[in-house]
C-alpha cells in the first residue's frame, strides 16, 4: 500500500522517528517555556542538560550498575539537584540583569558541560542498551513498531500531560501561575517566590535529563547530542511562543511530525524544514502560534 | 542593554581628543611593526576577528540586539570569496566585494525576519536561521562538505601585490581593517548612530518620537552582516580555507564572547576582545576540548563579574587610580 | 501637628521612610502610624508617594530606609514574601487579578498566615458576585468585580491589618458603596486598615484619621471628627 507513492511501512516509520523527537521538543521547550516564565531567563543549557542525562544514565549502568528503569528516576534526581545548586548559586546572580545576560551566562555553562563530556568521553558515541523488558518489536500489519520507540512515544506524551495538569490544575500550579504573571504581588500575598523560581529551573532541567535518558538507547550517548537539538528547540520555541504549556507541547509534536514527513518526501530539507517553519511563521504570525502580541 | 554605555566621561574634552588621536597614532604605528615581532598569520587572524567583533558590536553595543548567528554571514563570505577565487578566478578585490555584499543581502534577509520579534526570541530566530546556512554548507556540492573549501589561492590585489606574501597580505588586511574602523566610529556618531542608540535605550520611545525603529535596525543589521562578511573572506583568504567551523554556531558564540569580552559598546572593546580571545585560541589549540571549557568559564565569570569587559575593567582601574 | 492619636497600640509604625524607584527619590522622611482597630488614610495629590508608601511597606519598592514596623516587628530588612506573615496584607491599586488564573484560584491563591481569617463561605456572602463567578478567568471579571475579589482573597489570610490602595477608583457609586459597607463591617469586626483614597467623601465616611500627603512627607494629620472645621485646610491640601 502506498500513500504519495510512498510505501505505508516507511511512512509509518518517518512519524513514528516525527513522533519521538516531537517528544524530545515537547519535553525539552516545555521546560524552557516554564523557566523563561519564572527566571526570565533562556535556559541555553538546556541541551547540555538533556546530553548529561544521557550521560548520567550511562554513568550509573557503568559504575553502579544501576540500569534504565533506576536512570530513569535517579539521573532526573540528581540533575535536578545540580540544577537547583546552580540556580542558587549561579544563575540567581544575574535576574535584575537584562535578559541577554542570562542567555550568555547559560550559553557559558552549556559549553563547560558539554565541553567536559568531550574532553573525558571523546565525540564518538557510547552505546547504552535497551532494556531488556522494552527489545523487541511487534508487527502492527501496516508497521513494524520496535517497542522501545512506542514507549518513548507514550512515555513523552504522558510526561508531557501530567506537567500540563500540574500547571493547570492544581493548587501548586495556580501558585506557579500567579508568580510567573506578577512575581512582585505574589511575594507580598507571603508567597516564597524565590524558592519556587529554584523549584522550577530544578523541574525544568529536570524533564530536559529525563529526555535524555529515554534517548540514549536511541542515539548513542554523545557529548554532542544536545547541542544541535537545542537550536531546533528553540526553533520550536519561536514557532509556539512561552505563553502556554499547552502551545509548547503541541508545537513540539507537530514539528516533530513534520520534520519526519519531510524525511520521507523530500529529505535533503529534513534538518531546514522547522527553520523554514519557523521563517513562514515569524512572516505570518510574528507573535508565534500560540503567542499573544507582546 | 542598558549596561552597554559604560564609556567614562572625559574631564577635559580638548585635552581628551589630543590624547585620544596621539593613542590612535601610537597604536597604528605599534600595527605596522607588529609583524616584526610577531606572526603575521597570528596578527591578521586578530584583525579579521577584531573586524567580525566590530561588525557584531554594532549590533549589541549600539542597537541592543543580540545576534547569535552572525557565523552565518561570516562563514558564508568565507565559502564564496573561495569559490570565486578558486573555481570562477576572479580577481581577489572583486571576490572580496562579491562576498561581502552576498553577506549583506543574507543579512537583509535574516534581519528582515529576525527584527518581527525582540529581546531573546531575536537571538533564538538569528541562530536558527544561521542554522539554515550551517545546513546548506554542509550539504551543497559547492563547499566540500566535511572539508571546505581548501588551498584557496590568495592571488594578487589590484594585479600588483602579491597576497602569497605573508607581509604583504598584513598590511592589506591592517588597511582594510583601518578603514572599517574608522568608517564604524563615523557612522556610531552619526545622526544615524544616535538613532540606533535612542532605540537601544528606549525602544517604544523611539517608537513614539516617530523613528522607523524598523528600518534603522534592518540597515544596522545589513551592514554588520555585510562587515562580518568582510571579516570572514578575508579569513578565507589570510589561511586559504572555508570551511564549515566558520559557519557553525560556536563561531557565533566565539564572537559573542570576544564583544563580551573585550566591552559591548565601545570602540576599542571588540578588538581588545578579538585579539585576546586569539591569543587564547592559540595557547589552547593543543589541549583538545579544553578550549570549549574555557570558553565557557570566561562567559560565566564576564556576565557575573565584569560585564563591561577588559576596556571597562582598564577605565575603572584608571580612574581608580586617578590618571585621567 | 496635633496628637489626636488614640493610645492603643500602633500596629503599623513607619518613621522616617525613604524609598527609590531606580534612581528617582520618592518618599522623603514619611512618618505615621496607624492603631489597632483604626481605619486610617493617606490622602494627597497624584504622584505625592501615596501608593510608594505602601509598596514599600510591602517590599515591592525594596530601595528604602528608615523604620517599617508591623506589630512591632521590622519590615524593613526582610525577604518581601516574608513581609505578609507579619500579619499584613495588601490591596492593590491595579487590584491585581491575575488573568492567568480562575477567579477561584486567585481567591485562593494567598496562603492563610493566622487563624480567624473569613471562610469562603462568609466572603460568598458578602461578595455574592464572586461566587457566581468562580470559574471564569481572572481577565473576564468587570472592574467592581475585580475590586471585589481583591479585596475577598485577602479576608480570607487571617491578616488583621489590611492595606487597600485606592479601592473605589473608577467604580460605579453603586458599587462604591458596597465596597464602603465593607469596610464599615471589616471595621466594626476590629480590623486595621490604613487606606489610600482620592475619594475624599468616601474616606470620610469610614476613617478615623486622615494623614495628608505631600512629596513623599506626611505633612499635616487631620481627625476625622474635626473634618468640618479643617475642610478649607483640606481643599488647599488636595486642590478640590
Amino acid at each position: 500500500m502506498d500513500i504519495f507513492g510512498v510505501p505505508i511501512q516507511a511512512l509509518m516509520g518517518q512519524v513514528l522517528i516525527g513522533l519521538i523527537n516531537g517528544g524530545f521538543y515537547a519535553i525539552l521547550s516545555l521546560g524552557l517555556a516554564l523557566i523563561f516564565g519564572l527566571l526570565n531567563i533562556i535556559n541555553f543549557a538546556h541541551g547540555a542538560v538533556y546530553t548529561a542525562g544521557a550521560f548520567v544514565a550511562w554513568l550509573l549502568l557503568e559504575h553502579l550498575g544501576i540500569g534504565y528503569w533506576g536512570a530513569l528516576l535517579f539521573a532526573p534526581g540528581i540533575i535536578a539537584l545540580i540544577g537547583i545548586f546552580l540556580e542558587k548559586t549561579v544563575v540567581s546572580q544575574i535576574y535584575r540583569q537584562d535578559h541577554l545576560y542570562g542567555l550568555l551566562l547559560t550559553y557559558g555553562m552549556a559549553l563547560i558541560i558539554e565541553g567536559g563530556f568531550r574532553q573525558v568521553y571523546g565525540v564518538s558515541g557510547i552505546p547504552y542498551n535497551l532494556p531488556a523488558a522494552l527489545s523487541g518489536g511487534v508487527n502492527l500489519g501496516f508497521m513494524y513498531l520496535p517497542i522501545y520507540r512506542g514507549w518513548v512515544v507514550v512515555v513523552s506524551i504522558l510526561v508531557c500531560f501530567s506537567v500540563w495538569y500540574v500547571i493547570e490544575r492544581t493548587k501548586l500550579g495556580s501558585t506557579l501561575r500567579a508568580a510567573t504573571e506578577n512575581p512582585a504581588l505574589t511575594k507580598s500575598f507571603g508567597i516564597n517566590v524565590p524558592r519556587l523560581i529554584t523549584l522550577i529551573y530544578g523541574l525544568g532541567v529536570g524533564l530536559a535529563a529525563f529526555a535524555g535518558v529515554l534517548a540514549a538507547p536511541i542515539y548513542q550517548v554523545n557529548p554532542l547530542m544536545g547541542s544541535n537539538l537545542i537550536i531546533v528547540v528553540f526553533a520550536v520555541v519561536v514557532i509556539g511562543g512561552m505563553g502556554s504549556i499547552m502551545g509548547a507541547i503541541l508545537s513540539g509534536f507537530l514539528l516533530g511530525i513534520i520534520e519526519g514527513l519531510t524525511k520521507v518526501f523530500y529529505p535533503p530539507a529534513s534538518h531546514l524544514v522547522i527553520f523554514i517553519f519557523m521563517a513562514a511563521i515569524l512572516l505570518i504570525r510574528p507573535a508565534g502560534l500560540f503567542g499573544r502580541k507582546q | 542593554m542598558n549596561q552597554a554605555n559604560l564609556s567614562t566621561p572625559v574631564a577635559n574634552p580638548r585635552r581628551g581628543s589630543l590624547q585620544r588621536t596621539l593613542l590612535t597614532v601610537a597604536l597604528i604605528l605599534l600595527a605596522c611593526l607588529a609583524p616584526t615581532v610577531l606572526y603575521p598569520t597570528f596578527l591578521m587572524k586578530g584583525l579579521c576577528f577584531a573586524l567580525f567583533a566590530m561588525a557584531f558590536n554594532l549590533l549589541i553595543g549600539y542597537v541592543g540586539l543580540l545576534s547569535f548567528g552572525h557565523a552565518a554571514f561570516f562563514g558564508a563570505a568565507a565559502y564564496i570569496v573561495g569559490h570565486a577565487l578558486k573555481v570562477w578566478g576572479l580577481p581577489v578585490e572583486l571576490a572580496l566585494v562579491i562576498a561581502t555584499l552576498s553577506s549583506a543581502f543574507l543579512g537583509t534577509i535574516v534581519g528582515w525576519l529576525a527584527i518581527r520579534r525582540q529581546g531573546i526570541y531575536f537571538a533564538m530566530i538569528t541562530l536558527a536561521l544561521s542554522q539554515v546556512v550551517y545546513f546548506v554548507a554542509l550539504q551543497a556540492p559547492q563547499t566540500g562538505g566535511e572539508d571546505g573549501l581548501q588551498a584557496i589561492p590568495r592571488g594578487y590585489l589590484f594585479g600588483l601585490f602579491d597576497l602569497s606574501d605573508s607581509m604583504v597580505l598584513y598590511y592589506v588586511v591592517l588597511a582594510i581593517f583601518l578603514a572599517c574602523f574608522f568608517m564604524m566610529q563615523r557612522i556610531v556618531s552619526s545622526p544615524f548612530g544616535e538613532v540606533l542608540r535612542a532605540i537601544r535605550d528606549n525602544e517604544p520611545r523611539a517608537v513614539s518620537l516617530g523613528y522607523q525603529v524598523d528600518h534603522y535596525k534592518l540597515l544596522a543589521f545589513t551592514l554588520s552582516a555585510g562587515l562580518s562578511g568582510l571579516a570572514g573572506a578575508l579569513k578565507a583568504i589570510v589561511f586559504q580555507i572555508a570551511s564549515l567551523s566558520d559557519v557553525h554556531w560556536h563561531a557565533s558564540g566565539e564572537v559573542v564572547l570576544m564583544t563580551l569580552l573585550g566591552g559591548i559598546g565601545t570602540a576599542m572593546g571588540p578588538v581588545v576582545g578579538a585579539f585576546t580571545y586569539a591569543a587564547l585560541q592559540n595557547y589552547l589549540a593543543p589541549f583538545g576540548s579544553w578550549v570549549f571549557i574555557i570558553q565557557g568559564v570566561v562567559f560565566v565569570l564576564c556576565v557575573l563579574v565584569f560585564r563591561d569587559g577588559i576596556v571597562g575593567l582598564l577605565g575603572r582601574i584608571r580612574n581608580r587610580i586617578g590618571f585621567n | 501637628m496635633n496628637n489626636i492619636s488614640p493610645t492603643k497600640t500602633p500596629v503599623l509604625k513607619v518613621e522616617n521612610l525613604e524609598a527609590w524607584y531606580g534612581e528617582s527619590h520618592i518618599l522623603h522622611g514619611m512618618s505615621f502610624d496607624v492603631r489597632e482597630g483604626e481605619v486610617v488614610t493617606l490622602l494627597g495629590r497624584n504622584g505625592a508617594g501615596k501608593t510608594t508608601t505602601l509598596r514599600s511597606i510591602m517590599g515591592i519598592v525594596e530601595t528604602r530606609t528608615g523604620t517599617i514596623e508591623i506589630n512591632g516587628k521590622s519590615a524593613l530588612s526582610v525577604p518581601a514574601h516574608k513581609i505578609s506573615p507579619l500579619g499584613i496584607a495588601y490591596c492593590p491599586e491595579e487590584r491585581g487579578i491575575y488573568k492567568s488564573l480562575t477567579v477561584r484560584e486567585n481567591l485562593m491563591l494567598p496562603p492563610v498566615i493566622a487563624p480567624g481569617g473569613m471562610s469562603v463561605d462568609e466572603i460568598f456572602d458578602l461578595f455574592p458576585n464572586i461566587a457566581e463567578r468562580l470559574n471564569s478567568g481572572g481577565g473576564n471579571l468587570s472592574g467592581g468585580e475585580q475590586q471585589m475579589l481583591a479585596i475577598a482573597r485577602i479576608l480570607r489570610t487571617g491578616c488583621r491589618l489590611l492595606l487597600l490602595d485606592e479601592p473605589t477608583e473608577g467604580l460605579a457609586p453603586v458599587i462604591v458603596q458596597a465596597i464602603g459597607r465593607v469596610l464599615k463591617m471589616l471595621k466594626a469586626r476590629g480590623y486595621t486598615i490604613l487606606l489610600v483614597e482620592q475619594n475624599f467623601r468616601f474616606a470620610s465616611t469610614v476613617a478615623d484619621r486622615h494623614y495628608v500627603v505631600e512629596h513623599g512627607q506626611v505633612i499635616d494629620e487631620i481627625a476625622n471628627s474635626d473634618i468640618g472645621r479643617e475642610s478649607a485646610r483640606l481643599h488647599e491640601y488636595l486642590g478640590i
